[in-house]
């Protein structure tokens, strides 16, 4: 019984060495108690050593009763899983509800290897020794080599080698069987490749230079712009005109345009500065430009037709001051231009002397300056080309300046060889352009001679018109020795309208009237003062009227058609050698009705005047250089007053008429004592 | 030469300042002031001028402007601009 425990015992113990050994662990435990039952109830051989011991309980050790320790329990070896689940239960959608699952999967897997076994006669395994035969001396002769090792394998391998020979010699033919990719166990191959160490190459330029360009698009620009191109184009057409003959000027002239370019840059102010210098001048004599245009003296009202002489401006010169003005002339066009004649009048002082001309703009320094080796005595502006200046010298020369050439030099002058007087010039007039168009003048000098000057392209051409003699007429022509005495000439004047006529004055006190046609016969011929006389004109606008002036404090007034005095309209005197007077002889004959000092009295003397055509101003020359401008007050300008309700006629008519009238008046008496 | 002639002339002239010229920059150029009021003056007239300038052509762009003056209580500054410069002049007009 206890044996047959045991050997129940043992059987139970194999059995459970087939089962898990988790198990088996939980029948081990029991196992242990029944051997340690066993122990302690026999005592077989494995209990020979127990005897040593004396029989040892564990403190937790069941304890149970005989009875218990005698019942038999039954077991059963199944081949279910321990670890299964035995009460899966899973929702039914059927019966709503959830119900266990009676069959559960009792398979545990204890253990899982891949292998790489093929079946020899498998497709794969086929290929596999196709291609073993390629690479296959080698493992054919390895093949029998490894019979040589053990023996079991060898003889497996050696029956393996015999059906590869023949397999071989087939795949031999089949070499160039295609390959197939295995489309199932499809595996990736990847290999990396170097990657080449990057470098970065660069290299550095310089900025291209830049530059910020802005303008702006107006109007006057795009202006400009065209007009710059008209006068290229017009440039261009002048040298492909002119291209031969001016290819020397064009270098010459690039060779100047260089050095221009290159040298002073304020060069190009002087327009600009020429402006300026007006324009300070105005500043400065701001009041007087005032009084110039706008002053008119209201006490002329209270003062009965006496008037008075406004001083604006005063120019002088620094280089000319020992010089006395000789001759004022306006120019016509440039109503505020005039030139200043300077020299001397005094016999023993003959130094050189100065062309100057200066505008009323600019009363601190003169617009154009010509130093002369001589004395200028006369002067005239030409009427239509107000930049040809005619000049009569003390030397006898007469000169031509031409404004706007550059250089102080006169364009004409004429010489010993020329014609020249060999007395000084006391008059030059210009006249009209001859029949070939050239400019002409006249001048009169105390060498007796009446020459007229054209300027023919570069030369002056002298024409004697007159010889001017003591006699009565002149007689040209050898009669015997007596030549006929020269009497000398001191002014002359055209008529203005009859432009053939004229009249000499000499210095013997006897006007000539004479002709430029009629070279050799005065066509008449006045007694006109006692000493020389020294300026004649003719009026304005009374064609029969001229007035004479003379050293001998005397100013006459004749009518050209009786050889008597007349007196008439308005004149300007210079006497007492400081002041100004100013007759009206429509209002007073014998006494001036403005009389006026100009200049310091005792130091300077007055030497010349000029009325200006438009501007009621006067400038007054003297011999220290100076020359002072004044305006005229209303009194001295008057026009008659006219009657409420007429007309008043104006111009040369009024003047005209005056005259007339003022004749008409003298001649009756004269008549009547006549 | 005439042109330095004409400026000494216009520095001599009774209430006048000083004279600057300026070139078409704004740059000046030749002054007889000092520093700092040239390049103020040169800066600053610079930018009227060309503002009078553009009002006078672009009403006619045949017109063109000649010279400028601004009177201020203390003295008149005149500006005359050329083709490729301006010349400006600081006068003290009534002692």
């Amino acid at each position: 019984m206890p044996v047959s425990n045991n050997n129940v015992v043992a059987s139970v113990r194999k059995g459970s060495i087939a089962q898990k050994a988790p198990g088996a662990k939980s029948n081990k435990t029991s196992s242990k108690k029944k051997d340690e039952e066993e122990g302690v109830d026999t005592g077989d051989g494995w209990d020979e050593w127990s005897h040593g011991k004396a029989l040892t309980k564990p403190p937790d050790q069941l304890e149970l009763t005989e009875e218990e320790l005698k019942t038999e329990l039954t077991r059963i070896l199944t081949a279910n899983n321990p670890h299964a689940p035995q009460n899966i239960v899973r929702y039914s959608f059927k019966e709503r509800s959830y119900k266990p699952t009676s069959v559960v999967d009792q398979m545990a897997v204890h253990f899982v290897l891949d292998g790489s076994l093929l079946h020899q006669d498998s497709d794969e395994a086929r290929r596999l020794r196709a291609k073993e035969v390629d690479t296959g001396t080698e493992p054919e002769e390895e093949k029998p080599e490894t019979p040589a090792t053990p023996v079991e394998d060898g003889g497996e391998v050696g029956e393996a080698g015999e059906e590869d020979r023949p397999d071989s010699v087939a795949s031999k033919t089949d070499k160039k069987e295609p390959k197939i990719t295995n489309q199932f166990n499809f595996s990736e191959r990847a290999s990396q490749t170097l990657n080449n160490p990057l470098r970065e190459r660069s290299c550095q330029t310089e900025p291209p230079p830049r530059s910020i360009f802005s303008a702006t698009a107006n109007q006057w620009e795009i202006y400009d712009a065209y007009a710059e191109e008209l006068q290229k184009q017009e440039k261009s057409k002048e040298k492909q005109k002119a291209v031969p003959s001016k290819k020397d000027n064009d270098i010459s002239k690039k060779k100047m345009m260089l050095t221009e370019t290159q040298s002073d840059d304020i060069g190009k102010v002087d327009k600009a500065s020429k402006i300026f210098e007006r324009m300070v001048n105005q500043n400065i004599f701001d009041d007087i430009a005032q009084d110039f245009k706008y002053f008119e003296d209201a006490s002329d009202e209270f003062r009965d037709q006496e008037g008075t002489l406004l001083p604006l401006w005063k120019f002088q010169y620094d280089k000319a001051k020992r010089l006395s003005v000789a001759a004022l002339c306006w120019n016509k066009k440039y109503q505020d231009l005039f030139a200043v004649g300077m020299g001397s009048y005094d016999f023993s002082k003959q130094g050189c002397g100065m062309l100057v001309f200066y505008s009323l703009k600019n009363s601190a320094f003169p617009e154009y300056i010509y130093p002369t080796s001589s004395g200028i005595l006369c002067l005239d502006i030409h009427e239509q080309h107000s930049y040809l200046v005619a000049v009569g010298f003390y030397d006898g020369c007469v000169a031509v300046y031409n404004l706007k050439e550059e250089g102080v030099e006169p364009v004409y002058k004429s010489t010993a060889k020329t014609g020249k007087h060999t007395d000084p010039v006391w008059q030059v007039r210009w006249q009209n352009d001859d029949m070939d168009n050239n400019h002409n003048f006249y001048s009169v000098s105390s060498d007796g001679r009446v020459v007229s000057w054209t300027l023919v392209k570069n030369e002056l051409v002298f024409t004697d018109i007159i010889r001017l003699s003591l006699n009565g007429a002149v007689s040209e022509g050898p009669e015997g020795a007596q030549q006929p005495s020269i009497a000398c000439g001191t002014s002359f004047d055209f008529h203005k309208q009859i432009d053939y006529l004229f009249l000499v004055g000499t210095e013997e006190g006897k006007i000539h009237k004479c002709s430029k046609t009629y070279s050799s016969q005065y066509l008449e011929t006045y007694d006109a003062h006692s000493m020389a006389v020294d300026a004649v004109k003719w009026n304005h606008f009374h064609p029969k009227v001229f007035i004479s002036c003379s050293s001998d404090w005397t100013v006459k007034i004749w009518d050209h058609t009786i050889k008597t005095v007349k007196n008439n309209t308005l004149i300007l005197l210079i006497t007492d050698f400081f002041q100004v007077h100013v007759f009206d002889l429509n209002i007073n004959k014998y006494e001036a009705i403005c009389q006026q000092p100009v200049v310091a009295k005792k130091k300077t003397k007055l030497t010349h005047i000029e009325f200006n055509p438009i501007y009621p101003i006067i400038i007054v020359g003297d011999d220290r250089g100076y020359v002072t401008s004044l305006k005229l007050s209303p009194n001295l300008r008057k026009k008659p007053k006219s009657k409420k309700g007429q007309e008043m006629p104006k111009g040369p008519e009024v003047e005209v008429a005056k005259m007339e009238k003022l004749l008409s008046l003298l001649r009756e008496p004269e008549q009547s004592t006549v | 030469m005439l042109i330095e002639e004409t400026l000494k002339r216009i520095q001599s002239q009774k209430g006048v300042q000083g004279i600057i010229i300026v070139n078409s920059e704004g740059i000046p150029i030749k002054t007889t002031l000092d520093n700092s009021s040239t390049v103020q003056y040169a800066g600053l007239i610079h930018q009227l001028v060309m503002k009078a300038r553009s009002t006078v052509r672009d009403i006619d762009p045949q017109n063109d402007l000649t010279f400028l003056r601004v009177r201020s209580k203390k003295n008149e500054i005149m500006i005359a601009p050329d083709k490729d410069y301006f010349l400006i002049v600081i006068q003290n007009p009534s002692d």
